[in-house]
Parts: structure tokens; C-alpha cells; sequence
């Protein structure tokens, strides 16, 4: 039982395959991304609800919206300020992308660094996609 | 005062208790704020077409040939976003057109008049008071609404396709393969579906949601009327008053809400 040495070689081996990510990404470490405003939105100055609300709970909101419409028909939302928006993701002026003119810059950006994939894009249409 | 070691310890574990329950009490009170801001308000838009049951009347006598049908057909394609997939097997279908003998195959009477055995009808959904699909469907991906409309959420769907052989119809597709391929020109407004999802007509749910009447009735020329069939006062039931109408299959017992005048 003399194999003392090629086990420590081995064990070695292993543990450095097995931290390879860490030492491989050392230093690499990027910033969250900020998403980028259009200027529509910029202008616009509010969302739909307050932004800290909507960047912690839109997906939420979303969920919800999708809800209304589908299964009750209810396409007018009166949000905490009591202004009151129209139901949709991708078309017409008042929808989330028609202000967000921008996925790319606005959706992608946070969910391909949060490794997050919604399927929304699936079957909505992004209006910039659009095939004419 | 002599504090005794019994004493001692029946404070530590009364302060213990108080240091285990504080933080559970923060989650409770968080999350009710919380909830208090989440009271969504939400309403149909002003404008809405309402009923309690949304019915159709097709007048056959108004199409004579299937170039009648095309338009009407095609109208509702587009602004659904249905593909033209070329393979028949692969076919989406939400209102389409078909030969008497297969649309109403209740009615035996072979020597039925030479115009309605070679008219050609125009199939779609039927809504149908009592859907089977909707018993069927696991999910609750397809149900009936209020008003009556038999709808599916897509999102919902699982591709599983009881409801497809709950229908007695054949009015249900499945997207055997992504659809956007097919589809020439996409409408914006209204999503398209993916791969492994059953779709239907929806009676233009979305388009009723901004008062506007259905694709279909809209460039029909007045062949198709729709209406609510629980309101005396409606056309559509002015038009069933007054003229002989049939259903497709209803020794099924689920009581379409798709007439036709013959």
C-alpha cells in the first residue's frame, strides 16, 4: 500500500478541475447592468406604478395583467395613483414596449445578466421584430 | 432583591421568546404592506361590447360560391396571425369552410335540395353553451367566460390535446411546429402562438374588448350577424324569430351558439 503519492497527485488534479470556474472568472466579475431609458420614457418621467415597485414586482404585474385580460376581459388598469392605463405588452402607444421602445436595451439587458428567460417574446411580437 | 437561579432563568427564556418571535412579526407586517400596495384595480374599457351569451347567425342564402367565403376567411387569418403552413397535416384552422354532408351529419335526409347539398358553409367554433373541450381540458387552459365565449389561454396550454378529441367539431388546431414561419404578414396587436400549443377561434374576444364586432361579421356584407342570444331584443334573435335555422350536431346536447339560416 505504497500509493500515498499518486493519491495526493490525483487529489490535487481534482480539486483543481473542480475550482476551475472560480480561478477561470477571478477578477472578472461585471457590475449589474442598469437597463437603459428610452427617451419616451424618460419624458414620461413614471411608470405605471413607482420604479423601485416596478423593478421589484413587475413580473407580477405582468402576471397579473395577463390574468385580466385573458380570462375576464379587463383591459383598463387604475394603478396606485389612480391614473389609469391600458392593458398591453407590445402594441399600440399605451403598452409596456410602446413606451419602452427599446427591448433590447430595456429587458434583455437585466435578464441575460440574471440568466432569466421569459417566453414572453415567444408569442407577443416586439413591434422592432415586426416582419412587413 | 435576591434574584433566585429559577428566576433568572423564567426571564432569559421569556426574552429568548421575544428575540424568536420579533422577526416573525416583521415578515407578517412586510408582507401585509406589501399587499397593500398590490390592490390592483382593474375594469373592462368603456367602450366594451357586453352579453351574457354570444351567439352567431350565419345566412347560408348570401354565399353562393366558395369566393363568397374567401374573403371572410382570409380576413380573419391575417389579423389573427394564423399560418398558411402548406402541409395539410400541420393545417391551423379558426373559421374555415366545409360540404353540408360533413358539417351537418345529424341530418340524414339524402334527398335534401340540390342548393344547400352543394353550398358551401362556413365552420368555425361554435362556443357551445355546454363545451365539452372545457370538461376536458386539464388545465383549465380553455374555459367559458361570463358572456359566454369558449376561450383558450394560451398561456395556459399544455399541448395535451383532450380538448381536441372532446370537440365534436374538429374546430381545434394544434401547432405542431412554430407557427411565425407561416405567417406573411404579422399583426402586431395580437400574439401569435407556439409550438405545442391547440388554438381556436375566439369569437374576437379582443376585438369585442374595444367594441368592435368580430373580423368576420365586419366584412361579411351582412351575411353573419352577431349578437347576445339572451337579449329578446337582439338581431340575432330577430333573425332566428324569423327565419328557419340550423345547428350542427345537436343530438350532441351542447347546444351551439352558431346558427345557420338555409
Amino acid at each position: 500500500m505504497n500509493d500515498k503519492s499518486k493519491i495526493v497527485i490525483g487529489l490535487i488534479i481534482f480539486l483543481a478541475i473542480i475550482t476551475f470556474p472560480f480561478w477561470y472568472n477571478m477578477g472578472k466579475a461585471t457590475s449589474a447592468p442598469e437597463p437603459k431609458l428610452s427617451d419616451k420614457a424618460k419624458a414620461a418621467k413614471v411608470c405605471v406604478e413607482p420604479k423601485e415597485y416596478m423593478k421589484a414586482e413587475h413580473m407580477h404585474i405582468l402576471d397579473n395583467w395577463r390574468n385580466e385580460v385573458v380570462r375576464k376581459g379587463n383591459r383598463t388598469y387604475k394603478s396606485s395613483t389612480g391614473k389609469e392605463y391600458n392593458i398591453s405588452l407590445s402594441s399600440g402607444e399605451e403598452s409596456c414596449l410602446g413606451c419602452h421602445t427599446d427591448k433590447a436595451e430595456f429587458c434583455d439587458k437585466c435578464h441575460d445578466y440574471a440568466s432569466v428567460n421569459p417566453y414572453c417574446w415567444d408569442c407577443h411580437i416586439d413591434p422592432k421584430e415586426e416582419k412587413k | 432583591m435576591k434574584n433566585s437561579r429559577r428566576s433568572f432563568l423564567k426571564i432569559a427564556g421569556v426574552s429568548a421568546l421575544g428575540l424568536v418571535i420579533k422577526p416573525v412579526f416583521n415578515t407578517f407586517a412586510s408582507s401585509e404592506e406589501h399587499a397593500e400596495h398590490l390592490k390592483p384595480d382593474f375594469s373592462k374599457k368603456n367602450n366594451a361590447l357586453t352579453g351574457k351569451r354570444w351567439g352567431m347567425v350565419i345566412d347560408t342564402r348570401k354565399f353562393q360560391s366558395e369566393e363568397d367565403l374567401k374573403p371572410i376567411i382570409d380576413a380573419c387569418n391575417s389579423i389573427h396571425n394564423i399560418p398558411d403552413l402548406k402541409v395539410k397535416n400541420h393545417e391551423i384552422k379558426w373559421i374555415w369552410e366545409d360540404e353540408y354532408e360533413h358539417a351537418f351529419t345529424d341530418s340524414e335526409n339524402e334527398y335534401v335540395n340540390e342548393r344547400v347539398k352543394h353550398l358551401p358553409f362556413l365552420v368555425l367554433c361554435n362556443h357551445c353553451d355546454d363545451p365539452p373541450c372545457v370538461r376536458a381540458c386539464p388545465t383549465k387552459a380553455t374555459f367559458k367566460r361570463e358572456d359566454g365565449i369558449v376561450l383558450m389561454d394560451f398561456h395556459r396550454c399544455i399541448g395535451c390535446r383532450f380538448c381536441m378529441a372532446a370537440c365534436p367539431y374538429g374546430s381545434r388546431s394544434f401547432n405542431f411546429r412554430d407557427p411565425r414561419p407561416g405567417i406573411e404578414h404579422q399583426n402586431p396587436d395580437y400574439p401569435t402562438r407556439t409550438k405545442g400549443v391547440v388554438e381556436k377561434c375566439n369569437f374576437c374576444a379582443e376585438r369585442l374588448a374595444v367594441g368592435k364586432m368580430p373580423k368576420c361579421v365586419e366584412v361579411s356584407n351582412g351575411a353573419i350577424a352577431f349578437g347576445d342570444l339572451d337579449d329578446p331584443d337582439s338581431t340575432v334573435r330577430k333573425l332566428l324569430k324569423e327565419n328557419y335555422t340550423i345547428r350542427r350536431k345537436p343530438s350532441l346536447g351542447t347546444h351551439p351558439s352558431v346558427f345557420y339560416i338555409v
